[in-house]
């Protein structure tokens, strides 16, 4: 299990299908590893592994900033700016920072120098330790749009061990907030529910991992007895299962209470060992088969 | 018309089975789905009207025109995205680029445009009688906030001028999509769910929506899965003087129900029953209460 570098990123398209709860448990069985929340807007994971945080940085965006003194009105950065960040009223212009993409544009263009850049706090990263598990979250301020900047920086090279192998937690959906998590990622596991609703994003997720050409496999979760459609689909589109987690209250009461269920009960232990095995022979067939990865 | 809309900041808790309920129960001539990146409405929502389509342009994406590039690096060392590589000559990485334009702005050859491009597409169901505004944004795209936007935008000009309720399903989050699914809404319905990861989510999103001094109800669903959670969820609700709407059970037969392509008030189970009850609190909360108890 001593994969250098492996990264394993988990995702579902639909929220709530269960990626925090198969991130969590697989880094817990793992040896060693790195657990990365990057589901900046809701982290949970830190709410299972209550690590001793031994890191703690905020992170900050550039804005700009305009010295009036300097500021002609001439509206060349109203004019450049895409993202309608700056408004020109009372002839000065005005920065809206909610929906500033802080390109830096306004600065290099104004012919007066007036425009500088102030750093703001949009959140922050922080790393501790669980048990033989690295826990790295990134939580975005509320009222902030984009965690974007907080991803890149919890995916820094910096920020984990180097010899574990690390779970990425993805944000639910398929927007950029995902593409930026799976990114680097050797290899993705896909979660799905049994729903409809579980199957329509499912469907959206395999497109997503096909597009970036990730090697992937699914984890059926909250199984009942009967028709699966979410395992229909993998069987249709040949996808491989890597293991199916039954539903159960037992499960349920302990991932609503926060429990990491590998730590507590033995079945549930052998049962994300067995996933994680299928999912380190897949890695490691897909590096064998492709020495660029 | 009054706009409600269901979020829930974690995913999965119930919006989409709770606003597909509240559609019908209310005979909703208005509804839109503004979970751009994930959208699952219309999978319940079985339409019979002709659906009409549009592009959806976001940002444009930046393009070098090879023959032009002088190769002075410009480009590259002023893009904040690393939206530009330069191992083959200067190339756009078209799913990091932004479309700010500084490329743009810097090359002093005038190698480089801003083209249009389609980052997804609206969907709008209407006839006499009803409207349904949704959208899908493409893979990897990063303006769904600006979707958001057009989906809502679209709900509201094609709606009939007599129409009371807009109902509204939300994105999970706190970011973009969410805020700007929240700009000009009435009043917020959360969706909590009773488990610790539910509760910080419940926070969050709360906070979240009382920047926009939006009314909020909440209402928890798979309340029996943990009812000292359950608990937990009602007494922070009395502490910060949020009007709570109801609780709804764990029920087996709302998944059959949705995987049928049904509400869980099309059918008699438990949850059809309970939603009821959150659905005629919800109501008289948006349409009777008066404005001056606004948080």
């Amino acid at each position: 299990m001593e994969n250098r570098n492996t990264k394993i990123a988990v995702l579902s398209g639909k929220g709530g299908t269960g990626k925090t709860l198969v991130s969590v448990n697989l880094a817990s069985v793992a040896l060693r590893s790195v657990y990365i929340d990057c589901d900046v807007e809701e982290p949970n994971g830190h709410l299972f592994f209550k690590p001793e945080v031994n890191f703690k940085r905020d992170i900050y965006v550039k804005m700009p900033f305009i010295n009036e003194s300097l500021c002609t009105g001439c509206r060349k950065c109203v004019d450049f700016c895409r993202f309608n960040a700056l408004a020109f009223t009372k002839n000065k212009p005005l920065v809206f920072k909610q929906v500033c993409h802080s390109c830096g544009g306004c600065v290099l263009l104004c012919p007066k120098k007036a425009i500088t850049e102030k750093e703001k706090m949009i959140g922050k990263v922080q790393k501790g330790i669980s048990g033989n598990v690295t826990v790295i979250t990134g939580i975005l301020n509320t009222g902030e749009a984009s965690g974007i900047p907080i991803i890149k920086r919890l995916l820094d090279k910096d920020m984990s061990d180097e010899r574990s192998p690390v779970f990425i937690d993805c944000p639910p959906g398929s927007a950029c907030i995902v593409m930026e998590s799976i990114k680097n990622a050797d290899y993705c596991i896909l979660v799905a529910e049994p729903t409809i609703f579980g199957v329509h994003n499912l469907n959206m997720v395999y497109d997503l991992v096909r597009l970036f050409n990730k090697p992937y496999g699914v984890v059926l979760n909250k199984c009942l007895d009967g028709e699966n459609p979410a395992e229909r689909f993998c069987i249709d589109k040949n996808i491989s299962i890597l293991g199916r987690i039954p539903f159960d209250n037992e499960l349920g009461t302990m991932n609503s209470d926060a429990k990491i269920a590998v730590r507590e009960n033995k079945r549930y232990r052998e049962l994300f060992e067995s996933i994680l095995e299928k999912v380190m022979k897949e890695v490691q067939h897909e590096t064998t088969a492709d020495p660029k990865r | 018309m009054k706009q409600l809309l269901i979020l829930s900041g974690k995913g999965g808790t119930g919006k989409t089975t709770i606003a597909s309920a509240f559609i019908r129960l209310s005979d909703a001539k208005v509804y839109a789905d503004c979970d751009v990146d994930a959208p699952n409405l219309h999978l319940v929502m079985t339409q019979n009207m002709e659906p009409k389509h549009t592009d959806y342009y976001g940002m444009p994406k930046a393009h070098i025109d090879a023959d032009k590039c002088v190769g002075c690096g410009l480009c590259k060392d002023n893009c904040r995205f690393d939206a530009i590589s330069d191992e083959q000559g200067y190339l756009i990485d078209l799913f990091a680029c932004e479309g700010c334009g500084v490329c743009e702005a810097v090359c002093p050859a005038g190698a480089v445009t801003m083209i249009p491009a389609v980052a997804g597409a609206l969907t709008l169901y209407a006839d006499n009688n009803r409207v349904f505004s949704t959208a899908q944004l493409k893979m990897g795209n990063g303006t769904s906030g600006m979707l958001v936007t057009e989906v809502k935008e679209h709900m509201k000009a094609t709606a009939a001028h007599d129409a009371k309720l807009a109902v509204i399903d939300g994105s999970p989050g706190i970011g973009c999509p969410v805020i700007a699914s929240l700009c000009g809404v009435d009043m917020v319905l959360i969706v909590a769910e009773p488990s610790i990861s539910g509760i910080s989510d419940m926070e969050r999103i709360i906070k979240t929506s009382e920047t926009f001094k939006t009314k909020i109800g909440l209402c928890i669903n798979k309340y029996d899965t943990n009812l000292k959670n359950t608990q937990t969820i009602e007494d922070y609700c009395l502490t910060k003087g949020l009007s709570f709407t109801g609780r709804i059970p764990f029920d087996p037969e709302a998944v059959k129900a949705i995987n049928n392509g049904q509400t869980i008030v099309d059918i008699d189970c438990p949850s059809g029953s309970a939603v009821r009850e959150v659905f005629s609190s919800t109501m008289d909360l948006l349409f009777h209460e008066s404005e001056d108890s606004k948080a």
